[in-house]
């Protein structure tokens, strides 16, 4: 991914700031790359990442830390952005949906789902990808039942569960570490 | 009884609609290659037996549908069609390249676009594969027809010396003499209506339908690149949070915008009843909306969620009689043992993951307004109204959305986006919150079901009387043996008269055969309980059908069926239904936790007669889709109100299925290749309360008759045992 997207996002040249608010300097690391913003630091990380740095594969579903469609890795653990502040991530690495596949090379997990056919809407999947790269990063060997309890509070409203629990297992398997 | 009598699609349902501007702009701007147009109109009436007559209401008389052969080869299906999980993103091309004999990936297809796309009358009723599909296949057969004139005469042999393959037509006689559909379609400007049906492929050609495929949208959706309503960008765009009231039939008083106002940045619009506060930052202005200080008159509260049914009751429309035969005094008589039972069911949210969004631009007289929605050129129609527009002046787009389950048919989204954007002269973007979601949701309806029923000695029925109120008739005609009945329906669909219900209420999945299979097959359960006869047995016994016996069997044999009366301490419930022409059948195992009153439904078989399946991996997928959706309700799903205050706000009380309930999914999809397709999205679901309750009672012998059987209710009906 290149630093212009990073940062503009498909149009804009730079993030916006409300007149007078009260700013601060905070600087992460955003998909591997190093981004400096000047953001009201109450702000919610789902709303700069999906206004201010146009980074929308990270979904709204509840707003209240229920569903688990915000879901985003904060130092490799999956967080939901909903209930983090931009302060909360300052000096943090952070990943987004977008920066999943290193240089376009889909990762396991996401090979997995495709394979699986462990979507239908969609619309949970960023979240439910990126909770299950966090729990495969806790637990390369995780039982089904591991996998169900470690997924359980990610929402899909299309029923594709027990697809998503097989890619899961699948994936575990191509990264070496399932059982 | 034959599955086309269960057609029930609700037409009536349907809101009038604009007249139809039958030829638009985009047919000049379609350019060169061969273009067909397909009527649906058209087909369905010259369709085999059984489809609605003329179909619905409001079908353009010249065409809605239409596919073009560019100049490069590309394919591309234009159709008003929207992709919301349930699969046309891939099923809908697969025809196409089948009739076509092309490659699957020379097939674009551009769905929910009323400025490039034929009208449609929505995405609801499992009618994509059943109605549009055999007209896509006709328009690939027909569009294969004229590429084999072109090649004829271009290649100077007769057609039927030509054959077509992936994309190439050439001499059966001289394989290497041959053109690319590319080739062909250049320089060409042809268009073609259709107007007789041509002569579709047999099942034994097949190629591509009936293959199990992958969906064609999952890069774009595990990427996060593909994109929906709300993650759409314009340049100056503004983020709108709308003032609500606390309850409906609430009335403004006063509103305070100071507070909001004085947050740099923010605007605040008041536009009739619409009062918005817009900000380039959602979150600002969700934080100035909190500011405005409003008053609201209320009325007073007189119905909730415990005194519904009394009130539905009280305020029921009277019956329209859907089936009745033979003599229902005469039934009584023969009867050994009956049954009178009372069946609800509480509200129930859509609650799709993505909450309606809307981002509307007007620029120079002309809307264009990205929406979640099922129904584009419907809310295409609302928003010209509202603001005033020519339908021809407003351009609605449809990205992918994310679910709908029949909740994003009502599109006041977008007409709040609309407004909003005239009013400010940028574009604007509305997305709920989850907790609006739950406000402005078109709920399934709250019903009640009566069913007097009985057996002889012989454990067959003898007489059905059958009632229902408020859900509609859809499932409510039984298709048992029983020589004496009467099926009544009061209300006709999920519409109501004004002070039936506190809130709106609308399709949901299904809409009315989950509550009435719910209580058609509880009762049968407990007359087969009563007749001391295995409910799959009793079922048999009582079916004429052999559409739904092979069906039963199906699931039954796979299952691993015993049989035994009930309640057998096993667990295991079975269930059938009709729907959307397709039969089901399913088996369910389930542990209750006598002491908590949960319910864990371990293992569901499902047996379905869906006719033609195009996609086998994509009508799986909806069978386990439905099977898990259909949890929530059996299980936890019910909106809590008091008057029109709605009092789940988010997914802390309103409780939808999760991986920990999650049975083991076993589905049977049963080879029927030779008769038309049926509906795949729906039907499965309509099964899932009555196989729940039935093994809940083979476990216990606790009768539920309330959906959902929350642990309250089930630890009081264990209570009753």
């Amino acid at each position: 991914m290149n630093a212009a997207f990073l940062f503009c996002g498909s149009w804009r040249e730079q993030p916006l700031k409300p007149e007078n608010a009260m700013t601060d300097a905070i600087s992460f690391k955003l998909n591997d790359k190093p981004v400096r913003l000047e953001v009201d630091g109450d702000r919610p990380l789902l709303w700069v990442l999906r206004t201010d740095l146009g980074l929308t594969g990270t979904k709204l579903g509840c707003g209240e830390g229920y569903c688990g469609c915000c879901t985003v890795l904060v130092d490799k653990i999956a967080t939901r952005s909903c209930l983090l502040k931009m302060s909360d991530v300052r000096d943090k690495e952070v990943r987004t949906i977008e920066g999943l596949a290193a240089n376009g090379k889909l990762h396991p997990v996401q090979k997995a789902f495709i394979e699986h056919d462990a979507l239908q809407c969609g619309f949970c999947i960023p979240g439910q990808v990126l909770h299950a790269v966090s729990l495969l990063n806790k637990n390369p060997h995780p039982t089904r039942e591991e996998i169900i309890r470690g997924m359980n509070n990610n929402f899909c409203r299309c029923g594709a569960h027990t697809r998503i629990i097989d890619a899961i297992q699948s994936a575990a398997v191509e990264m070496k570490g399932g059982r | 009884m034959n599955a086309n009598d269960y057609l029930s699609l609700n037409f009536k349902d349907i809101r009038e609609l604009f007249p139809i501007d039958t030829r638009r702009d985009f047919l000049k701007r379609l350019g060169g290659g061969i273009i067909i147009f397909v009527a649906l109109g058209d087909f369905l009436e010259a369709q085999e037996e059984g489809r609605p007559r003329g179909g619905p209401p409001g079908l353009p008389s010249d065409f809605n549908a239409f596919l073009k052969i560019g100049e490069d080869g590309r394919i591309t299906c234009f159709t008003g069609k929207i992709e919301m999980g349930q699969g046309p993103i891939t099923s809908l091309p697969q025809m196409l390249a089948e009739e076509l004999d092309a490659p699957l990936d020379a097939v674009d297809i551009v769905m929910g676009d009323t400025d490039l796309c034929p009208w449609d009358m929505g995405t609801f009723g499992s009618m994509t594969t059943r109605f549009f599909g055999p007209a896509l296949r006709a328009a690939g057969a027909e569009a294969k027809r004229v590429l084999l004139e072109l090649a004829a005469e271009s290649l100077k042999v007769p057609v039927s010396q030509l054959a077509a393959k992936d994309g190439v037509i050439f001499d059966r006689q001289n394989p290497e003499h041959r053109l690319t559909y590319g080739q062909l379609a250049k320089g060409q400007k042809i268009q073609r209506h259709l107007t007789a049906k041509p002569a579709l492929k047999e099942v034994a050609e097949f190629k591509l339908i009936g293959k199990p495929l992958l969906r064609r949208d999952a890069h774009d959706k595990v990427t996060g690149a593909g994109h929906y309503t709300g993650d759409v960008r314009l340049p100056g765009m503004l983020y709108a949070k709308i003032l609500r009231p606390p309850a409906h039939g609430a009335k403004l008083k006063s509103a305070d915008t100071a507070a909001a106002r004085a947050i740099p940045g923010v605007q605040v619009v008041q536009d009739d009843d619409l009062i918005a506060v817009l900000h380039p930052f959602p979150d600002v202005a969700e934080g100035a909306l909190e500011k405005i200080k409003a008053e609201f008159d209320i009325p007073e509260a007189t119905v909730d969620d415990k005194n519904i049914f009394d009130h539905l009751l009280g305020a029921a429309p009277p019956a329209n009689v859907l089936a009745q035969g033979g003599d229902l005094e005469q039934g009584r008589k023969l009867a050994a043992k009956k049954i009178e039972s009372t069946y609800l069911n509480s509200y129930v949210a859509h609650a799709a993951m993505e909450t309606h969004a809307a981002l509307a631009s007007i620029e120079g007289g002309k809307a264009t307004v990205w929406a979640s929605t099922q129904n584009p050129f419907g809310a295409r129609d609302e928003i010209a109204r509202a603001i005033g527009f020519e339908p021809q002046n407003v351009r609605v787009i449809t990205p992918y959305v994310g679910g709908g389950f029949g909740g994003k048919t009502f599109n006041l989204q977008a007409v709040e986006a609309a407004r909003l954007a005239k009013r400010v002269g940028k574009p604007v973007q509305v997305m709920w919150s989850r907790e609006e979601e739950f406000f402005f949701d078109t709920f399934r309806p709250a019903a009640i079901v009566k069913i007097s029923s009985g057996v002889d000695g012989a454990g067959k029925m003898t007489f059905w009387d059958y009632k229902v109120f408020f859900a509609g008739d859809r499932g409510a005609p039984q298709f048992y043996t029983v020589p004496n009945h009467r099926t009544v329906a009061h209300g006709g669909g999920w519409r109501a008269p004004e002070g039936s219900h506190p809130f709106g209420t609308g399709a949901w999945r299904a809409p009315g055969n989950n509550t009435n299979t719910h209580a058609r097959e509880s009762q049968i359960d407990m007359l087969a309980a009563a007749a001391g006869v295995d409910p799959v047995e009793f079922r048999l016994r009582n079916l004429s059908d052999p559409k739904m016996i092979r069906v039963l069997k199906a699931a039954a044999d796979h299952f691993g069926w015993t049989p035994a009366k009930a309640p057998a301490k096993r667990g295991y419930g079975v269930a059938c239904g009709i729907d959307a022409g397709t039969y089901v059948a399913a088996i369910a195992e389930v542990a209750v936790n006598a002491g908590d009153g949960s319910v864990q439904v371990k293992r569901v078989v499902c047996a379905q007669d869906m006719g033609m399946v195009i996609n086998p991996e994509g009508a799986r997928i909806q069978m386990e889709g439905c099977i898990t959706m259909g949890l929530g309700y059996a299980l936890t799903e019910e909106v809590h109100f008091k008057g029109g205050k709605v009092l789940d706000t988010n997914f802390d009380t309103y409780e939808i299925p999760q991986f920990s309930w999650v049975p083991k999914i076993e589905t049977i999809i049963l080879d029927a290749n030779d008769n038309p397709p049926q509906g795949g999205g729906e039907p499965a679901i309509v099964v899932m309360g009555a196989v729940v309750a039935n093994a809940i009672f083979d476990a216990t012998g606790a009768r539920l008759f309330q959906l959902p059987m929350t642990p309250d209710r089930v630890k009081e009906a264990l209570g009753k045992v």
